[in-house]
């Protein structure tokens, strides 16, 4: 045998056991738990084996509500973030004074915690006994009526959570995208100059092409994150979210698991699995679709 | 198009407070480009040409002095109302786009009565591609071409807006020796061809001389001098020039001039008229030396080297400011290279004298 690929192998071995122990092993484990009806882990028996877990997921107006959220969430924070993080990118790679200062505010909510960020914006937009708070202060000096964005209509909660969302994943992708358009080299810049093109058609044609592969991968992995979004809805409305009918799929696998409604890992593993099958789903789309627009 | 420099000037700030002094990157320069004529702006790295060069296409503005193309001031014209072509040292071609839409891009950024349709662009980008010997390649990317197809992509996509000046910023640089040969007849051809009034930089005095019609040569921002390659090489103003021009170099070595005798060291090698006694450094062109068994300039000989139609003898001398003395001898004179010393004779037109501070040439008569 060559000796070379032997040695190959060997240094390779201790992450391929470390990735088998803790993410190949468990993948199987919770592909062969969806199937598996009536799992308990305490005894580790089932009753019998199909595709009744399933089924029942697929039934339940919790998951059914957790995937529309999920959905909702997905469709409106991801372009929404990646375009509003361009324009920011672009107005701060315009201006010269104060760059670092406005790169550093905005960067503010990437290292700020969840919670106390959650916390902050409950104060922002909670209706209580004694106050209103403030942004419904600020509707009602437009002269609109107030609105409980925590505990009323849906819509309301919705759009609290996506204007979270948005808010905390834009200072990622603003540093990204700041850093994209930086390596752009000013040459091509220049020699559109000398043409004669016009700003709109440098950006259209030079800028958005050549950061293209960054604006891809912030689209990628934007949808997988607000797929797997969960810590954000809790930090707003608590962990009962199937009660304030803001739960998202990752939030109702974790009640199956662990909530008040839960000890059922085998529907917890079943919407598991939907859920993975989703984003690999969309994560091939993407990339189908990135073939033809992105360059390089 | 005449292109017109007057007392063209551009400084830059100091950097820094640490470095506060101003560079002075084109100093004063003026001068008046003939129209259709290509013309070589020429220095060591550093010495501003590339300033002058995007001075003259607009992508930076002077701190003051005036810029003419024919009678139209465009002093502060913003670079895309000059009508000018630049082709970039490494070539900036868009990598995203094919060569055909690289080509077609200028002319797609034209609005209102200018713009054209779509079969115009195109059939103008394909003479384009004609000019410079680019068919067959429009639908590759700029990574799939070599070094010299995207110079002649860089070339066409400056020509095909018709441009009334065509800048070049070391367009060869980036090119093998034997590919950087063909192209800079392939420069000179299409400039022959198209008439447009061209201006290259380049750091190679080779490269200058072989193709242009004149030359301009820089240093520190200023120029020193402007001619045909010829007449700068055979009648250079100082020793910056002198030096500058030529390959292999010119020789320098330190003499005087005392009771009209050109003496270098101890030797008496030329006489000469109409000069007073002095110090002088002396410049001697490899050409200018004859190989002569009693001639007054004796060097000790390092080797010989042959190189086909001449000899190429290389010797030193205790007052020679080189390492090396090269000089360049026909191939039918017999040099034995074992021997110790060799002796020349010089050739008075291949012998400049300079003043060894200045470095102003002297000007004298051979005796």
């Amino acid at each position: 045998m060559d000796n070379k690929n032997t040695k190959g192998w060997l240094y390779l071995l201790p992450a391929f056991l470390f990735l088998g122990a803790f993410l190949i092993y468990p993948l199987i484990d919770v592909f062969v738990y969806s199937f598996e009806e009536g799992y308990n882990s305490a005894s580790q028996t089932f009753s019998g084996t199909g595709l009744y877990n399933y089924s029942y997921v697929l039934h339940d107006p919790y998951f059914l509500r957790a995937v529309q959220n999920t959905l909702i969430l997905v469709v409106i924070t991801v372009p929404l973030s990646t375009g509003l993080a361009l324009l920011i990118s672009v107005a701060l790679s315009s201006v010269k004074p104060l760059r670092d200062l406005f790169q550093t505010i905005y960067f503010l909510p990437y290292v700020t915690n969840t919670l106390a960020v959650g916390l902050v914006f409950m104060i922002l937009f909670k209706k209580t006994a004694y106050s209103d708070g403030l942004v419904n202060l600020l509707i009602q000096g437009f002269g609109g009526n107030s609105v409980d964005f925590i505990g009323g209509p849906y819509w309301a909660k919705m759009f609290v959570l996506c204007f979270y969302t948005v808010w905390v994943v834009m200072p990622f992708k603003i540093l990204i995208l700041t850093s994209a358009l930086a390596s752009v080299n000013p040459i091509y810049y220049n020699a559109a100059r000398v043409d004669g093109t016009p700003k709109w058609r440098i950006f259209t044609k030079i800028t958005l092409p050549m950061i293209s592969p960054m604006i891809f991968y912030l689209v990628i992995t934007g949808f997988i994150g607000a797929f797997k979004a969960y810590s954000d809805a809790v930090a707003l409305f608590g962990t009962d979210l199937n009660a304030a009918e803001m739960n998202t799929i990752v939030g109702y696998v974790y009640d199956m698991l662990y909530g008040n409604s839960g000890g059922y890992p085998s529907y917890a593993s079943a919407a598991a699995i939907i859920l993975f099958s989703i984003v690999l789903t969309i994560t091939c789309i993407n990339l189908l679709v990135s073939r033809k627009h992105v360059h390089y | 198009m005449k292109i017109v420099l007057q007392n063209l000037t551009k400084k830059f700030p100091g950097r820094s407070k640490k470095s506060p002094g101003e560079v002075i990157a084109v100093n004063d320069f003026t001068f008046e480009i003939p129209d259709g004529k290509l013309i070589g702006l020429l220095g060591p790295s550093g010495c501003g040409k590339s300033t002058a060069l995007n001075l003259i296409c607009g992508l930076q503005k002077p701190t003051s002095g005036k810029i003419f193309f024919g009678e139209d001031d465009v002093t502060d014209l913003p670079p895309e109302y000059r009508g000018v072509g630049l082709v970039f040292q490494n070539y900036a071609l868009y990598p995203h786009l094919t060569v055909l839409k690289n080509i077609t891009f200028p002319l797609e950024n034209l609005r209102g009565a200018d713009r054209l349709s779509k079969e115009e662009m195109e059939k103008k980008a394909l003479e384009a591609a004609k000019l410079v010997q680019l068919e067959g390649l429009m639908d590759r990317r700029p990574s799939e071409l070599s070094g010299g197809q995207q110079q002649r992509v860089a070339i066409a996509r400056a020509l095909v807006k018709t441009p009334r000046v065509l800048l070049l910023d070391e367009p060869l640089s980036n090119l093998d020796a034997r590919l950087r040969l063909q192209t800079r007849e392939e420069i000179r051809r299409i400039q022959r061809q198209t008439g447009v009034t061209t201006i290259f930089v380049t750091h190679d005095q080779e490269e200058a001389m072989s193709i242009s019609d004149m030359i301009v040569v820089m240093k520190e921002g200023v120029v020193q001098q402007i001619g045909k390659p010829q007449e700068v090489y055979d009648e250079p103003v100082n020793l910056f020039v002198a030096r500058f021009l030529g390959t292999p170099p010119i020789n320098i070595f330190r003499g005087r001039v005392s009771g009209s005798r050109l003496c270098i060291g101890e030797e008496s090698v030329l006489p000469l008229q109409n000069i007073p006694d002095q110090e002088v450094t002396v410049g001697i062109r490899p050409e200018g030396f004859l190989l002569q068994k009693d001639g007054p300039l004796t060097c000790r000989l390092t080797r010989v080297e042959v190189m086909g139609r001449d000899v190429s003898v290389v010797s030193t001398h205790p007052c020679s400011e080189n390492v090396s003395i090269r000089s360049i001898i026909n191939a039918e004179t017999k040099v034995d290279p074992d021997a110790q010393n060799v002796c020349f004779a010089l050739k008075p037109h291949k012998l400049y004298l300079f003043h060894p501070r200045t470095g102003e040439r002297i000007p004298f008569t051979a005796g």
